[in-house]
């Protein structure tokens, strides 16, 4: 109950900032659909010279990424710790937080809260019932509440990753970090993973699981029955990876001696 | 005067050297995103035997050194500018006796010298034993190349500069610059090679000073230029070097008329 009062204030304080530069409010809705944009183009392009991407047709592409962009609209939204380095460690905000009595990462994602990231969300449904439809879709009652499993399950894989590399900046505090370097691999679950050789196919399904924030959820809703076994563990693996990004984040914090003066 | 500019690019050197673990871990992210689209277009080749005037052997060479040509023309300039314009501490950088514009290039070069030697070429090499990339055996392409290089470097940061400047003029800059990012990378021809995009598209392309930072140097790298052909791809990067420092003296002459300092 707390912690839902806290939401609230935070998101009220949001809009009070975000009405004061309302120009860079649009800039920002137009700058991340031209983001995604430019990733369908890269689609289109692709199909352009070729019918299928290792078996899979344009429409399911297109369909895949559609279901991506739901997750990633959750990601952007809540879990926004692209400048956490520079600002709470480098600067020193880190020792704010935890003078305060609620949970710090709790505190850190309502500060960097981010609502305009829910557009791609809705966006992304749009492109899915679009492709759906363009490929005859039959999609039975039970596959909505699954789909809104599995968007939450790849939110927390998503958020588990980046946690857990967020809190290695607890042990550096160097401004170069690894996280703007796997800006173009988070993409790269939205293919077929099968196009890839053992190596990255391994790498995007067991260590960095981008793979399990789009191509093998979708697999199920698209039939393709060669995935299936995959698409099903995408809640375990948000288990896991939730975990991971939470407990490594924890003994970061635990370690924090800030960082002087 | 001069060695205080060349002494911002042996800081920014050192600076650069103290972090270059973070670097060790680049170039393997960077075999991995030349992994994918390597893996990406042999599916798309199958048994084809070149699409958009690509073989798939120029493609993979392609690849290979799109990416580390923007291991070593990346930078964040635009970051740096912007943070400096929205924290106030541009104020003390007017007083100083040099031009801040010109410092931020220099320190720029200083972190392109180090991408250069410990990211670009070890990332290089790496590539060479991992994928089937084929150097040019021509010398006059791997000159014309080198150069084209850093011809790629100046224009990248021209633009990260004129991005980094609009800060003075929109109060968080932050969606232009994630904007700015992803089309450097879709516009320059790094993910896709222009002439593989549909006729309309690329022929807008070829009129906008992205293609001159990836794809230029890359046809001469692959081979597909050649000769005074080389001249020609080079005489666009100086044309686009030239045109850029336009906007970028009068945004900067502009901003400096604007510029309040919040709070402080």
């Amino acid at each position: 109950m707390y912690y839902i009062g806290l939401v609230i204030e935070y998101l009220k304080n949001y809009l009070k900032t975000r009405l004061t530069y309302r120009a860079d409010f649009w800039v920002e809705v137009i700058s991340d659909l031209l983001m995604q944009a430019s990733n369908l183009i890269f689609i289109f392009v692709v199909f352009g010279h070729t019918n299928s991407l290792g078996g899979w047709s344009e429409a399911e592409v297109i369909f895949v990424y559609g279901f991506f962009m739901i997750p990633f609209g959750l990601f952007t939204c809540f879990v926004n710790l692209w400048n956490f380095s520079d600002r709470y460690i480098v600067k020193g905000e880190m020792d704010r937080i935890l003078t305060r009595p609620a949970y710090n990462l709790f505190q850190i994602f309502l500060e960097n809260i981010d609502p305009p990231g829910l557009i791609g969300s809705l966006i992304g449904v749009v492109i899915m019932i679009a492709s759906g439809s363009q490929l005859g879709l039959e999609l039975v009652w039970w596959h909505f509440p699954i789909m809104i499993l599995f968007a939450i399950s790849a939110t927390l894989i998503y958020a588990g990753i980046y946690i857990a590399l967020t809190s290695l900046s607890f042990y550096s505090d160097s401004p170069t970090g690894i996280l703007p370097l796997l800006y173009n691999i988070q993409n790269y679950g939205r293919y077929p993973v099968t196009i890839y050789n053992r190596t990255i196919q391994f790498l995007l399904t067991w260590i960095i699981p981008f793979a399990f924030v789009g191509i093998y959820p979708a697999s199920l809703f698209l039939g393709r029955t060669e995935m299936f076994h995959m698409a099903w563990l995408t809640p375990v693996m948000a288990i896991i990876f939730a975990t991971i990004g939470l407990t490594s984040w924890n003994i970061g914090v635990k370690k924090y001696r800030g960082a002087g003066s | 005067m001069l060695s205080a500019y060349t002494d911002f690019i042996r800081i920014r050197f050192l600076t650069m050297l103290a972090y270059r673990v973070n670097y060790y871990s680049g170039i393997l992210i960077y075999m991995l995103n030349i992994g994918v689209y390597y893996f990406t277009w042999q599916a798309i080749y199958g048994d084809r035997g070149e699409i958009g005037g690509f073989t798939a052997s120029q493609m993979t060479t392609y690849i290979a050194v799109s990416w580390m040509a923007r291991a070593f023309y990346f930078n964040n300039l635009d970051r740096e500018i912007a943070t400096d314009i929205r924290d106030g501490s541009i104020a003390v950088q007017f007083i100083r006796p040099y031009n801040y514009v010109l410092v931020k290039m220099m320190q720029g070069f200083g972190e392109g010298l180090f991408r250069f030697t410990l990211f670009m070429i070890p990332g290089m090499l790496l590539a060479l034993i991992l994928f089937p990339v084929r150097l040019p055996s021509d010398p006059i392409a791997w000159i014309g190349f080198l150069v084209m290089l850093f011809f790629s470097f100046l224009i990248n940061s021209q633009l990260n500069i004129l991005t980094g400047l609009m800060a003075f003029f929109v109060e968080n800059n932050d969606g232009i610059m994630r904007m700015k990012r992803v089309i450097v990378d879709l516009f320059s021809g790094l993910v896709i090679p222009i002439s593989l995009f549909p006729g309309w598209l690329s022929s807008i392309m070829q009129w906008l000073p992205f293609q001159a930072i990836t794809y230029l140097p890359g046809s001469v790298f692959t081979g597909r230029t050649t000769g005074t052909g080389i001249l020609d791809v080079f005489a666009i990067q100086v044309a686009w070097f030239v045109i850029l420092l336009i906007p970028i003296f009068f945004m900067w002459r502009a901003a400096r008329k604007r510029l309040f300092v919040q709070g402080g």
